[in-house]
């Protein structure tokens, strides 16, 4: 029973790519799962970041303008011939920079995250278009391309950056000082700071990392479209939340894990391609999508024993 | 350890002697009848085949230990929650409860412990919540007549609560009584008070008891659970001991001493809290406190407690004392003052510092500002000492068991494992995890604010224990306490506070419940230091 509540959402996914694997004989092959390995892996590294801001009760509505301006700032610094390290670098500063300042007006200035990440998001895609006067920036070196398109053997590049994140973020969230810290804010901040702990710093933080994931993604995004738009990124903002929120983080805080989010992920990215194998029109996944988000948290709550839905005679029993 | 008040002169409420009141009255059926009730929440066996009877126009006590039972109990009655087995029976006829609205349609009322209010509301509209007074345009709320009866049921319990005021701008005493307020205007038959005077003053308590037997007189049955068995004396006509979900007994009140109450609530004798020590009057102090002021709750204040010394601070609700010990801990900034440890000044201009300094404050909610509750024991223990278990930037496991489990042992942690969340506890045990922590800690000095409130018998004998043995090691401890026998069985010394100053000084000799209460409502106690 416990094992079941621990990884109930991956029996979801299971069930989800069993289906998909019975209605398309494609869905199953090699290429075809590595292929979602790739479409997935931006939102998941997008998405681990937004998980340490969710567990601190936050909430970052800002990733996909930061993803923007991020791509804009890799895509000239590159243009500017700066090399492929120093400006891989400047976007992955650029991002933590976004990360950084709403994490002290929310922590220090005590605005609301949703207030100050919903102006960030102006801002950042604001700068971006700016920064290009609206134009998209084209063609970079295959060094840095190998980041958005290579492949290691079978495996995509993009997968494998995904999975290091995760390893990198469930190593410290799970094993470290900092990672205790952030769940423990979530779970009740003025316990926190009763206890002698910075919490601030950790609140700062966990923003300024959600801005380094979002940076990454956009790296690798340029990378794989070999083209820096001042309009990337649109809707990353809720795709992540979705993967963290399906992966089982609780948006009050406190709760949940990275191998939830990469799980969330993984679902929205198989209800894709396996919609697209079955030739149903873009507009009808939406829709699915759009349900299968609330019906898997929903499904997630019962399985939790937090409600239970009389009408429909479903209730489960709360194990623990 | 606790005084026995007796029972036999209590004081006159209602004229008929309780064991005649009811004598008189046991032919009619019983307000409320519950029999063989059992109810299960993920593993934990809540209640286990309790019986219970409320007759018509009583006032009957349930006591017991945390964890025993009571609040299950009553919130099944309140239909909070849904019994698995057993039968109610309500004016004698069988009754199935759906949720609370069908128990209060059925003219039952309850009053909880943790306050059920929107703070954002006023108190009007908190009172009315759900029970709106419309006019005779459909949808119209009639606010003349709401406002009417709230300034008319807020009169009957003496308070000058206005009705409009936001409840949010309430004292947590005036909160209370908007709660008790709202229950009474449901007019309910029977109602049922949980822990109701846990955040009132004395004066308030008073009110309460009057109109609780007023309401007696005028055949309302109710259930009042308290932790404070001397109250029990002055309202009750039975009570029911409750231990491992088991109701144990039902008493009329003055079958029943305090002592042997306590034996049913624990199954076993108090160990007394060890005898008192004499402290060393030259033992270097500690903590001392020059000035520190916030205005304008707390006015400057200046005190010491030696190492070893266990300073207790009383004082009315409102007082400053909370306030005051939270400057010291760097929770609030200090408008001025100064903070020396062990003779040397210290910044303290936040928690940050307070820990780094080795003080502790165990605040008074703890489920608010002690312990995040989602959380398992371990994590909440080793909290403020994370970077002392740290092995090359990774928590080092071993350490941190060998740390958890030797509290757990010392403290006698009801728990099987470290890993439980703190959420599924009794208070007493939460707080023990919360003492823990500052253990672990290291701390020099230790500051207690209502460390049992909420807290059983059982578990508070433990605490004044650990309180003692912490004290006898060295550690300068403050204890802040309305409970004025636990203030005069803890402390030392005793500093009274009043309206944000320090109104006097109590050595433990010159203490009294008397020159304490003098001291607090601001007379001119004859040991004002």
């Amino acid at each position: 029973m416990r094992i079941l509540e621990r990884f109930g959402i991956v029996l979801i996914l299971i069930g989800i790519g069993a289906l998909m694997a019975l209605l398309t004989p494609v869905f199953l092959s090699p290429q075809n799962l590595f292929n979602v390995l790739l479409q997935v892996s931006i939102n998941a590294i997008v998405a681990v970041g937004m998980t340490f801001v969710i567990l601190t009760a936050g909430i970052d509505l800002s990733v996909g303008s930061v993803v923007a301006l991020v791509a804009v700032t890799v895509g000239s610094a590159l243009h500017a011939h700066a090399g492929t390290f120093v400006s891989i670098l400047a976007g992955l500063a650029a991002g933590s920079a976004c990360g950084m300042v709403s994490g002290f007006l929310i922590a220090q200035c005590k605005v609301p995250a949703f207030i100050t990440t919903l102006g960030m998001m102006s801002v950042a895609r604001g700068l971006a278009l700016i920064i290009t006067g609206g134009q998209t920036i084209h063609e970079f070196p295959p060094a840095f391309r190998f980041l958005g398109t290579g492949y290691v053997g079978p495996i995509p590049v993009p997968a494998m950056c995904a999975l290091l994140v995760v390893g990198v973020a469930w190593y410290v969230l799970s094993q470290t000082k900092f990672g205790r810290h952030i769940y423990a804010v979530g779970g009740n901040r003025e316990a926190v700071r009763l206890s002698g702990i910075n919490v601030s710093r950790v609140e700062i933080a966990a923003y300024a990392i959600c801005g380094l994931t979002s940076a990454l993604g956009a790296i690798i995004l340029v990378g794989r479209l070999n083209a820096a738009q001042p309009i990337a990124g649109y809707g990353y903002e809720l795709n992540a939340i979705a993967a963290a929120i399906i992966g089982g983080t609780s948006l009050s805080g406190g709760e949940g894990s990275v191998f939830g989010t990469l799980v969330g992920a993984l679902i929205m990215g198989v209800l894709q391609n396996g919609l697209t194998q079955l030739n149903v029109s873009s507009y009808i996944q939406q829709l699915i999508i759009g349900s299968v988000i609330v019906l898997a948290v929903m499904i997630d709550q019962m399985r939790r024993g937090r409600v239970s839905i009389p009408w429909l005679r479903l209730k489960m029993t709360k194990s623990k | 350890m606790i005084a026995a008040p007796d029972f036999t002169n209590a004081p006159e409420g209602h004229s008929l002697p309780g064991a005649f009141y009811f004598d008189a009255r046991m032919p009619i059926a019983p307000a409320l009848e519950l029999s063989q009730i059992s109810k299960r929440f993920a593993g934990v066996q809540a209640l286990d085949d309790a019986s219970f009877s409320l007759a018509p126009g009583e006032v009957h006590c349930l006591v017991g230990e945390n964890g025993a039972g009571k609040s299950t109990l009553v919130k099944i009655i309140a239909g909070v929650h849904r019994k698995d087995s057993g039968r109610m029976l309500l004016h004698g006829a069988p009754i199935e409860l759906r949720d609370v609205h069908h128990a209060r349609s059925l003219g039952i009322g309850e009053i909880y412990q943790e306050l059920m209010l929107v703070p954002t509301l006023s108190v009007v509209e908190n009172i009315f919540l759900g029970n709106e007074k419309t006019a005779w345009i459909h949808g119209q709320l009639n606010w003349k007549e709401m406002i009417a009866r709230t300034r008319e049921v807020l009169a009957r319990l003496n308070t000058d609560i206005s009705p409009t005021a936001c409840v949010k701008d309430l004292s947590t005493s005036e909160q209370q009584m908007v709660e008790i307020a709202r229950a009474l205007l449901l007019e309910a038959r029977i109602l049922i008070f949980d822990e109701p005077t846990g955040s009132l003053t004395a004066k308030n308590t008073e009110d309460l008891f009057r109109i609780i037997r007023s309401l007696r007189d005028k055949g309302v049955s109710m259930i009042y659970i308290s932790h404070r068995l001397e109250e029990l004396g002055r309202i009750a006509d039975r009570l029911t001991v409750m231990r491992d979900g088991k109701t144990v007994g039902t008493f009329g009140i003055r079958e029943i001493d305090i002592p042997g109450i306590i034996r049913l609530m624990v199954g076993r004798d108090l160990v007394a809290a060890g005898p008192r020590r004499a402290i060393d009057p030259s033992a270097p102090k500690r903590l001392e406190v020059r000035g520190l002021c916030r205005h304008p709750r707390v006015l400057p204040a200046s005190f010491f407690a030696r190492a070893g010394e266990i300073v207790g601070i009383a004082g009315l609700v409102g007082a400053g004392r909370t306030e005051l010990v939270r400057l010291i801990f760097g929770a609030d900034r200090a408008d001025a003052g100064e903070i020396l440890l062990d003779g040397a000044r210290k910044q303290i201009r936040s928690p940050i510092d307070a820990v780094r300094n080795r003080i502790g404050l165990l605040t008074e909610s703890r489920k608010d500002q002690g312990l995040v509750l989602g959380l398992p024991i371990r994590h909440n223990m080793v909290l403020p000492v994370l970077g002392r278990l740290l092995r090359w930037m990774r928590i080092d496991r071993a350490k941190e068991k060998r740390i958890v489990d030797e509290q757990m042992q010392r403290l006698r942690i009801a728990s099987p494992t470290a890993e439980k969340l703190v959420l599924h506890l009794s208070g007493g045990n939460q707080q023990k995890v919360i003492l823990a922590k500052w253990l672990i800690a290291d701390c020099r000095v230790l500051i207690f604010d209502e460390p049992t409130r909420g807290v059983d018998v059982g578990a508070k004998a433990e605490i004044y224990g650990f309180m003692r043995e912490l004290a006898a090691h060295g550690t300068a401890i403050i204890v802040v306490s309305s409970d004025l026998p636990e203030i005069l069985t803890i402390s030392d010394r005793i500093l009274v506070m009043a309206r944000g100053t320090i109104a006097g000084e109590l050595s433990r000799d010159q203490a009294t419940e008397e020159n304490i209460m003098t001291l607090m409502v601001g007379g001119n106690g004859n040991a004002n230091s």
